[in-house]
């Protein structure tokens, strides 16, 4: 019981041992080392991946939606590059086409005026052949006339050639002059 | 000398031979026999055995937790991680920012694991007992804290950090003369003093309370054998003995947090501009 005493006396729990002391500093400093020099920078090594893995899923995020938009902004443009051009083939066409009709119709015009002229020609030519057949017809004819009711024949004389010759100027005349009457 | 160190670990209670005798737990439950080493500094008792079990348990978990830590944690890593983004986040971080507390949240995650594993031995059979129940712990980490706020309020700004301390802004001159000798005292030495009676104190008496309570339990069960009806006292002693046992987990945790949110505070405390 006096032991016990003694020894209550002799370990006051605000005083510590040396050993405690001791023990406790070793404790606490392969503690510190662990966490300083192993855990901690681990740790801090961790989280910065992660935020750089957010934070890059979010720049590729952000890069999509840009090349998204870009994408669009050409298609767009391209799509109204093809519209202008689809108006101006059209415009282009329809201008031809224009072009196309105007041309045939003046070469028709051409062609038909040519057609009538020919014909006008030929008309003419062949009533001229009939005018000059007709006049030798005619003045034979006449001559032949004459010779029988004068008895006579004036087929060689010149003053007969002349008479008939004047007889159709008149005649000619008479009919131009009938002509423009009419 | 293996016998003597698991006896040493691992104590049984002695049977008392018919006695009925109760013995009260006392301050010597925390100074057991010296195990190794007797009569140089590097004495190892029971408590200082546990102390150095709690330790290498640190150094395995954090190491095997730490070791190949992915972006996607395990169970494991979860679990580490969610103990160290506590210290880290609600402590360090939200006192001091993230500048500040990336600076010294080496000292203050030590101190809260520390402090913690020390103190849960406390309910952990077979250690029974923390290992910051002796001052020493307590002591050592009091001083290092009161060392590191004196060092960061002196790096920061020397004459703010002292001005801050000693002659707090907005009082009048004259009351300086009450003031001052009153900030010196509560700073530089009430500080250490109360972190480590706080600490130890509580450690002390929750294991002392536990013991008390199962001891009286082991007594009334089976040590008083002409005990009778008294017997039937067991039960309630044992249920507070339990209750004590929950009781002084919480402690354990809230003890670990309040040293590492108090070293956080005091050096919030010596960086501030102003108080």
């Amino acid at each position: 019981m006096l032991r016990a005493h003694a020894e209550e006396a002799a370990h006051n729990p605000l005083i510590p041992a040396p050993a405690d002391l001791l023990w406790g500093f070793i404790c606490f400093v392969i503690i510190l080392a662990l966490f300083w020099w192993k855990v901690l920078p681990a740790v801090k090594k961790l989280l910065d991946e992660r935020a750089a893995k957010i934070e890059g899923g979010i720049e590729r995020a952000e890069q999509a939606q840009r090349e998204a938009a870009a994408a669009l902004d050409k298609y767009n443009a391209q799509l109204a590059e093809a519209r202008a051009e689809a108006g101006r083939i059209r415009e282009q066409a329809r201008e031809d086409g224009r072009k196309i009709i105007a041309e045939m119709r003046e070469q028709a015009q051409a062609e038909a005026a040519r057609v009538t002229a020919q014909a006008q020609a030929q008309i003419e030519a062949e009533r001229q052949a009939a005018v000059t057949s007709l006049r030798a017809e005619v003045g034979t004819l006449a001559i032949d006339l004459a010779s029988g009711v004068v008895g006579e024949s004036l087929s060689d004389d010149r003053k007969a050639q002349a008479l008939v010759d004047r007889f159709l100027a008149e005649l000619e005349s008479e009919g131009d002059k009938q002509k423009t009457r009419v | 000398m293996e016998h003597d160190l698991l006896k040493a670990l691992f104590p049984t209670a002695p049977l008392a031979a018919g006695g009925a005798e109760f013995h009260a737990p006392s301050i010597e439950e925390f100074f057991p026999p010296v195990v190794l080493f007797e009569g140089t500094p590097f004495e190892l008792n029971r408590i200082m055995i546990i102390r150095l079990i709690v330790t290498l348990a640190i150094v395995l978990f954090f190491y095997f937790g730490t070791r190949r830590m992915t972006l996607v944690p395990g169970r494991f890593q979860s679990i580490v991680e969610m103990g160290l983004d506590f210290v880290r986040v609600n402590i360090a971080e939200d006192l001091l920012g993230k500048k500040d507390g990336t600076r010294f949240l080496p000292l203050i995650t030590t101190i809260f694991f520390l402090v913690l594993g020390m103190n849960i031995t406390g309910v952990v059979p077979p250690f029974n007992v923390a290992g910051t129940s002796l001052i020493g712990i307590p002591l050592l980490l009091a001083v290092i804290v009161w060392f590191t706020f004196i060092y960061a309020g002196l790096r920061k700004s020397p004459g703010k950090f002292l001005r801050n301390s000693l002659f707090p802004p907005g009082v009048p001159w004259y009351f300086y003369i009450i003031v001052t000798p009153i900030e010196f005292v509560s700073t530089f030495i009430l500080r250490p003093v109360t972190l480590t009676l706080r600490l130890t104190m509580n450690m002390i008496v929750g294991h002392l309370l536990l013991v008390l309570f199962f001891s009286a339990t082991s007594f009334f069960l089976y040590e008083w054998q002409e005990a009778g009806l008294f017997r039937l006292l067991s039960v309630g002693t044992f249920a507070f003995g339990f209750a004590f046992t929950l009781f002084e987990i919480l402690v354990a945790f809230l003890q670990a947090y309040v040293f590492a949110l108090l070293t956080t505070v005091y050096i919030q405390l010596s960086l501030a501009e102003e108080h």
